[in-house]
């Protein structure tokens, strides 16, 4: 009789424990399946929640197109590996934003359909914002807007120390403003010079503004935008922190109100008002004097492949909701991005003239992926944000440091 | 009785059956998977497609080849036995310095636990804060006494130092825990009988402490080795393996090539991850043939 008992027991946990696994594996691939009501949504700003106007944003466009929208925030590291695993198991999201390096990457996996083959408009988007998610001439996702890199300078510190900003016009100028704030007894210039992609992100103005080409990383104008960086650091116009500095710490460095210059995005416009300090806006110089091209940032509106064809025409709708012209100024101020279009971006200028010297620096910005690299980008930008780490902490000279980073970088 | 005796059988093997799925789901699946990763050569097409070609070997001679991997591995060897010895000497001298039963001891011992229920994001952040060559608190402190500035997580030359450093300080509790425990476990006649025979406290603690907690002493260490082998988040929060590759270990530079691009390498990735897994494979069974040893 006991025994039985105890056999009964037995039997019915391990049902439990066997169903528990079932269920678990059964549990994915199921989602995107069918023609449910429900879409998914995947973007990479964990800062806005479902109350956020970004949030509502996106609820009211499922609404428009008559279905439910799912909608998860990623960070937006992550993001990139969460959609290879997704598609791995079947279940990508319908619609999906990504950062714009990463497009050619999920590109090269296969899991985003064109622009084209889902009759979204795109003529009206600037060649050079939308060339980031364009492989060999099709499109492959919406950019929502774009936003890149300036210098912020920090007024006070400027005119104490009798430097003006307009002279601000080439390396050499900029390197003596630094030195002479150094004299005043403040400190120069902070940027993010981190093992990551945002390190490379930051390096690029410099490395395009002395007119070095991703595919020859060793070229002598590589070489001189990082000796420009090593020096700086060398000479104390910027902290060793920098090869610890995200971009977030590096504003955090700049808000203090010790720093004359920041290397920062559009994204700390908000932030800048609340520094507590009058500040001001210049591009970043090229090597000899004009605008240095900047890298282009801000996100891609995909649509994931699915099984499922029949779901394409609600994602449409979303993607179009999202990103269409009359929709762009409203998507675009919730998210402080530079629109994408022309006449959106004179709206934007009409509403807040401080966004002027942004939406230049967004004309003359490249896409990282753009000109055919793709996903030869990430083999590359690893090997350079490593050079940039090991010339700025010394343990390399700038030539041997890009003259490694070449080598890898040919390697893939 | 044969139907009861199969009964029983069956019975058992119904206890064993949530175990033997629960380690077959969590244990043996994972591990197969990255094997499986790390003997093909997987790009991001065929990792969605699920087609990847069988290669062999290729990934591991890819990883072993490359420049990265003598300074990770020389890293992640400094990093273990650098933070596993301090850690070790410094838990025990704790231990037996607890062990003496003052006042305020058990208040003291409980604040060294501190380190460890802090979650990591939070001592690593503190510790890079800290460690932070133009604001941090220690070159402040090194400023007051007139020592020169040092670039903590900066300089090619200390940043793996700093890692150190840090784990230590999270390792010390552990440490001291197992060892006080053990110390409980030797009997208090042992001291005094030594304490008659006129045996001063070194020799109490060379001739009696130590080697009764030899047993108590090989599982520290080996936990410890373990554990400390993997360390992954001290790092990247402090210096994700920078400044260049000056404080990168083989786990750290594994999540590099995986997750640590835009554009993933999988199979090297888990490559790295299996060559570390090895090892730490090897430092066990040291640790079972040792300890048999010991027994017979």
């Amino acid at each position: 009789m006991r025994s039985t008992r105890r056999t009964l027991t037995a039997a019915i946990a391990t049902a439990c424990a066997l169903a528990t696994v079932t269920a678990c594996g059964g549990g994915s691939g199921s989602s995107s399946s069918g023609s449910s009501s429900t879409y998914t949504f995947w973007d990479p700003y964990p800062q806005f929640d479902a109350s956020s106007d970004w949030g509502k944003r996106v609820t009211a466009c499922g609404t428009e197109a008559g279905v439910k929208v799912k909608r998860t925030a990623y960070d937006t590291t992550d993001l990139g590996n969460k959609a290879l695993l997704a598609a791995q198991q079947g279940n990508a999201p319908d619609v999906m934003m990504v950062d714009n390096p990463v497009v050619s990457t999920l590109v090269e996996a296969g899991i985003l359909t064109r622009t084209s083959d889902l009759g979204l408009d795109t003529a009206a988007i600037q060649k050079n914002i939308i060339g980031a998610g364009t492989l060999d001439g099709a499109a492959y996702g919406v950019p929502i807007g774009a936003n890149t890199l300036a210098l912020y300078y920090n007024k006070k510190l400027l005119s104490a120390a009798h430097i003006d900003p307009a002279g601000i016009k080439d390396w050499p100028s900029l390197t003596a403003a630094l030195k002479k704030i150094k004299a005043a007894g403040k400190k120069g210039i902070t940027f993010s010079a981190i093992n990551t992609e945002e390190g490379s992100f930051q390096f690029l103005p410099w490395f395009w503004g002395a007119g070095g080409d991703l595919t020859r990383l060793d070229s002598s104008k590589g070489v001189a935008a990082l000796t420009l960086w090593k020096q700086w650091v060398e000479e104390g116009y910027a902290p060793k922190d920098v090869l610890n500095n995200t971009q977030t710490t590096s504003w955090q460095e700049f808000a203090t109100g010790d720093y004359a210059f920041g290397e920062n995005g559009t994204w700390q416009l908000a932030n800048a008002e609340k520094a507590g300090f009058p500040y001001g806006i210049v591009s970043i110089p090229a090597q000899n004097g004009g605008s240095a091209p900047v890298p282009t940032g801000g996100e891609f509106v995909t649509v994931p492949v699915q099984k499922d064809t029949g779901r394409y025409d609600i994602s449409k709708k979303i993607v179009a909701c999202l990103t269409s012209a009359q929709n762009l100024l409203a998507s675009d101020t919730t998210l402080t991005y530079v629109a994408p279009t022309a006449a959106v971006q004179a709206q934007q200028v009409k509403a807040n003239p401080k966004l002027k010297p942004w939406v230049d620096a967004v004309a003359a910005a490249r896409g990282r992926t753009s000109g055919g690299l793709g996903t030869k980008y990430p083999t590359i930008s690893q090997p350079m944000w490593t050079a940039v780490q090991a010339a700025l902490s010394g343990s390399k000279s700038p030539t041997a440091a890009l003259s490694d980073a070449q080598t890898a970088a040919s390697k893939g | 009785m044969l139907t009861h005796h199969r009964r029983s059988q069956l019975t058992a093997l119904a206890f064993l059956a949530p175990l033997a799925a629960y380690l077959a789901a969590f244990y043996a699946y994972p591990l197969y998977r990255n094997l499986d990763l790390s003997l093909r050569d997987y790009t991001v097409r065929s990792f969605v497609a699920g087609d990847a070609p069988f290669s062999g070997w290729d990934n591991f001679r890819t990883v072993l080849d490359d420049p990265s991997f003598a300074p990770a591995m020389r890293h992640t060897m400094v990093f273990t036995f650098a933070s596993i010895a301090v850690q070790y000497a410094a838990g025990l001298a704790l231990a037996v310095f607890f062990n003496r039963r003052f006042p305020l001891a058990p208040t003291l011992r409980a604040l060294f636990l501190v380190p460890w229920l802090l979650p990591l994001i939070v001592s690593a952040s503190t510790w890079s804060w800290m460690f932070n060559s133009e604001s941090g608190v220690v070159n402040y402190a090194l400023h007051m006494v007139g020592v020169d500035p040092v670039g903590w997580l900066t300089s090619p030359h200390w940043a793996l130092t700093s890692v150190v450093i840090a784990n230590i300080w999270i390792g010390i509790p552990f440490n001291l825990v197992i060892l006080y425990s053990g110390l409980q476990n030797i009997p208090a006649e042992l001291y005094e009988a030594a304490a008659l025979d006129g045996a001063n406290a070194w020799q109490q603690f060379r001739r009696i402490t130590f080697p009764l907690l030899r047993p108590v002493s090989a599982i520290t260490l080996l936990l410890g080795l373990v554990y400390t082998l993997k360390v992954f988040d001290l790092i990247w929060i402090m210096t994700k393996g920078g400044p260049g590759d000056s404080s990168s270990t083989l786990a750290t530079w594994s999540y590099q090539l995986g997750f640590g691009t835009l554009l993933p390498k999988f199979g090297p990735g888990a490559a790295v991850g299996n060559i570390l897994i090895v090892i730490a494979l090897a430092f066990g069974l040291l640790h079972v043939r040792v300890q048999r040893r010991q027994e017979s």
